[in-house]
């Protein structure tokens, strides 16, 4: 029977990453680097990585890592969505590292596992498991093209870049140039990859490793999505038992009070759902199923959360100041990321014999 | 004499004959269009009007358009057209009206107006900026927020408490503020577009001349009455053609791009489409019940749609684009003059139109507004009609 609770470990372990965020990724500094140069929160990466060892947590230990499961790895999300944290663990210690767990790749894998480099997979932030993606040109032994909408691509020290040749190749940042979108969701930059003749090495098969890695990108994306919306949900109800107008707590008025209690069932909901995606991508069973329920109940409701959160704040959830925008926009990107909820639904349509018509 | 169409074609063609446009500088012609009664018809002589009705309007706009005759750029002066003017003209001494007007309807003056406080928003008789009487002047001090164009603007209407010992409604006055006296000090605020449209307005021992106060002292919440209901016409009221609003974008979206469609998307798109025509429809047959003498309480829900519209379809148009849906066109920090809610990227859209269901009256106080005086239901328990405004909570 699948686990949907949490161990005391974890536990023990989201309480080790929430204080590591409150030190180091407050959200004033989060708005503030948001549109700097370097709008990630490294301090809090480096605890995170080399401190903690959690970039490692899906290698096993005999490649460098800590040997855990994708559970952990759903814990850490859940608290780096809840503070919004631009950092690329989604990215590196994820979707990169699944990556690599397709191919043969031992030494890039300990080098992303220890956080002394951070890996990017060059593929669309959009793309779903099993989605068309974008290639390079692979001639005469060098890479060709250029690749949009890479997720922390700006932050990364090697790019996995899928080429025509249906192999999957590691490429240095250096050997490339990697140009920053004007991104919505300021907390996890988008960039364009050019490759122009750049040297790659060859890691194994593009397909497999790409589809190991979105599937995983989006059942744990889940979990930062949980964390997006718990934020919003907790945030909303504390400043509603704050606000006075009307010589009363906002939160008294009936109506705002319905709609809170049920943004709580649909945060309920998706705790489900997510801890049922992180077991089962932990199991290998029924994983297709549990990551699809999860992409498809998980967008709409984080982004329900994040909207009511800036209407339920009233004007002041609309400055830049506040932080609700910040969750505004990683929740309304995520809906996007590894496929939107609608191509979960056709995926799931097919998994369970629903077709359409 | 009455005022009919033709009389409206006669004057106007003399006002063209007098200041022909492309020899009149533009001002001169907007002061001489001001004097001949032709700037807003339906106000009195003397004051920009002849006191016709008001429907005959378009009459002078399209003659002088057709002329190519400078407008006063609408838009620009939105606040002091739709909602100073019309409070001025009710409220207004004779002096103040002759004073103010005309320089507000020329663009001259651009006004701004100063209600909305951090503490007092949806409550926004519980306002606290404090105005003090000194000899013949008002010492006011407070701040206000959510103020467009305070940047540009000469001239603000205020409300301000006046007397804190009687309950909320009763101790407001509304003044005319003068935004250059040295104490008014204005603050872009910037909101999570990126942009600064609006201002914080920080009040310090400001003096205001009695002689600048609308209304009796303590009557400023009825004052203010006008004020607010002339925004929310403005707001939701706009006459559009089919997918003139939100819709067109997306429509156009779907149109060009055949590789963005599926079938999720199809079904959402052609439901928020029909609520759009539909939203249309009503705003059509609401203007015609006015035409027809017949006003409805339709209008309530007019802005109420308008925001719920605008923020689904931006929504459902950054999911379509999907990667491109993950950019924004531009986060810089500007202070725009004009908003063009369907204006620039998806992203933007979605965003700004997050702002349609607080500005001038947020979607839940509407809704109270049509439930309590459409519906005629009981307005929940109130504690803080009867209780002095220095008691009240906050």
């Amino acid at each position: 029977m699948t686990d949907l609770l949490y161990s005391e470990e974890e536990e023990a372990l989201r309480a080790a990453v929430r204080d590591l965020l409150t030190d180091h990724c407050d959200a004033p500094g989060v708005i503030a680097r948001a549109e700097s140069d370097t709008p990630h929160a490294l301090e809090a990466w480096k605890a995170l990585a080399d401190g903690m060892g959690l970039a490692g947590l899906l290698v096993p230990e005999d490649k460098g890592g800590q040997g855990a499961t994708h559970r952990e790895v759903a814990v850490v999300l859940e608290e780096l969505g809840r503070a919004v944290a631009p950092v690329p663990y989604l990215a590196s210690a994820v979707v990169a590292t699944e990556a690599l767990l397709s191919c043969d790749a031992d030494d890039l894998l300990a080098d992303l596992a220890s956080g002394r480099r951070i890996g990017a997979l060059a593929v669309a932030l959009n793309v779903a498991a099993g989605g068309a993606y974008k290639v390079v040109r692979h001639e005469g032994g060098a890479l060709h093209g250029e690749l949009t909408g890479i997720a922390d691509a700006v932050i990364a020290d090697v790019l996995l870049v899928p080429a025509d040749d249906g192999g999957l190749y590691a490429v240095d940042a250096d050997a490339v140039t990697v140009t920053p979108q004007a991104s919505l969701d300021l907390t996890r930059p988008l960039a364009t990859v050019t490759l122009d003749g750049a040297p790659g090495r060859l890691l194994g098969d593009a397909e497999p490793a790409v589809r190991r890695a979105l599937r995983a990108g989006a059942g744990l994306l889940a979990s930062e999505q949980l964390g997006l919306a718990e934020w919003t949900l907790t945030e909303t109800v504390r400043y509603l038992k704050d606000r006075k107008q009307f010589n009363r707590p906002v939160g008294g008025f009936q109506a705002l009070k319905h709609r809170l209690a049920q943004l709580w069932l649909e945060v309920v909901n998706l705790r489900a759902a997510a801890r049922n995606a992180a077991d089962a991508l932990a199991t290998g069973e029924d994983a297709d199923v549990a990551v699809a329920v999860a992409q498809a109940y998980a967008a709409p409701v984080a982004v329900h959360a994040a909207e009511e959160a800036l209407q339920l704040h009233g004007g002041i959830g609309m400055t830049w100041e506040h932080p609700v925008h910040l969750y505004l926009k990683r929740a309304k990107a995520d809906s996007i990321a590894y496929g939107s909820a609608g191509a979960h639904r056709e995926a799931l349509a097919e998994s369970i014999d629903l077709q359409a018509p | 004499m009455t005022i009919d169409a033709a009389e409206l074609r006669r004057r106007t063609g003399e006002l063209l004959d007098a200041c022909p446009p492309d020899t009149t500088d533009r001002l001169d012609f907007l002061r001489a269009r001001f004097d001949a009664g032709l700037a807003w018809v339906h106000y009195p002589e003397g004051l920009g009007g002849l006191g016709a009705p008001r429907s005959l309007q378009v009459v002078v706009d399209a003659e002088l358009e057709a002329a190519g005759a400078p407008d006063n750029e609408p838009r620009r002066i939105g606040i002091g057209l739709g909602m100073a003017a019309p409070t001025i003209l009710k409220y207004g001494t004779e002096e103040q009206k002759q004073r103010y007007l005309r320089p507000l309807w020329t663009g001259e003056e651009v006004w701004c107006q100063l209600f909305s406080e951090p503490g007092a928003g949806s409550d926004l008789a519980a306002l606290g900026t404090r105005a003090v009487r000194e000899g013949d002047d008002w010492v006011v001090n407070g701040q206000k927020v959510w103020t467009s164009s305070a940047h540009i603007a000469r001239w603000a209407i205020l409300i301000a408490r006046t007397d804190p010992d009687v309950p909320k409604h009763a101790g407001i006055t509304y003044f005319l503020c003068d935004m250059t006296d040295p104490g008014v000090e204005v603050r872009p605020l910037r909101q999570i577009t990126g942009e600064a449209e609006f201002n914080e307005v920080f009040l310090t021992d400001v003096r205001i001349p009695d002689s600048r106060r609308l209304g009796a002292i303590g009557d400023g919440w009825k004052v203010a009455q006008t004020t607010l209901n002339n925004e929310r016409v403005a707001i939701g009221g706009m006459r559009l053609p089919r997918e003139g609003g939100m819709i067109g974008p997306v429509a156009k979206t779907w149109r060009e791009r055949p590789e963005l469609r599926t079938h999720d998307l199809h079904q959402r798109l052609l439901k928020l489409w029909v609520d759009s025509e539909v939203s249309r429809l009503t705003a059509e047959r609401l203007r015609q019940q006015l035409v027809a003498g017949q006003p409805g309480p339709e209008g309530a829900g007019m802005k109420l749609a308008f925001a719920r519209l605008n923020q689904e379809i931006s929504g459902l148009e950054v999911e379509l684009r999907g990667e491109e849906g993950l950019l924004y066109d531009d986060w810089t920090m500007r202070r725009p003059e004009l908003v063009d809610f369907v204006g620039r990227d998806a992203g933007y859209r979605y965003l700004r139109s997050k702002g349609n269901s607080i500005e001038g009256g947020t979607s839940e106080v509407l809704l109270n507004i049509v439930a309590e005086r459409v519906l005629g239901l009981p307005s929940e328990p109130r504690t803080d009609k009867d209780v002095a405004w220095k008691d009240l909570a906050r």
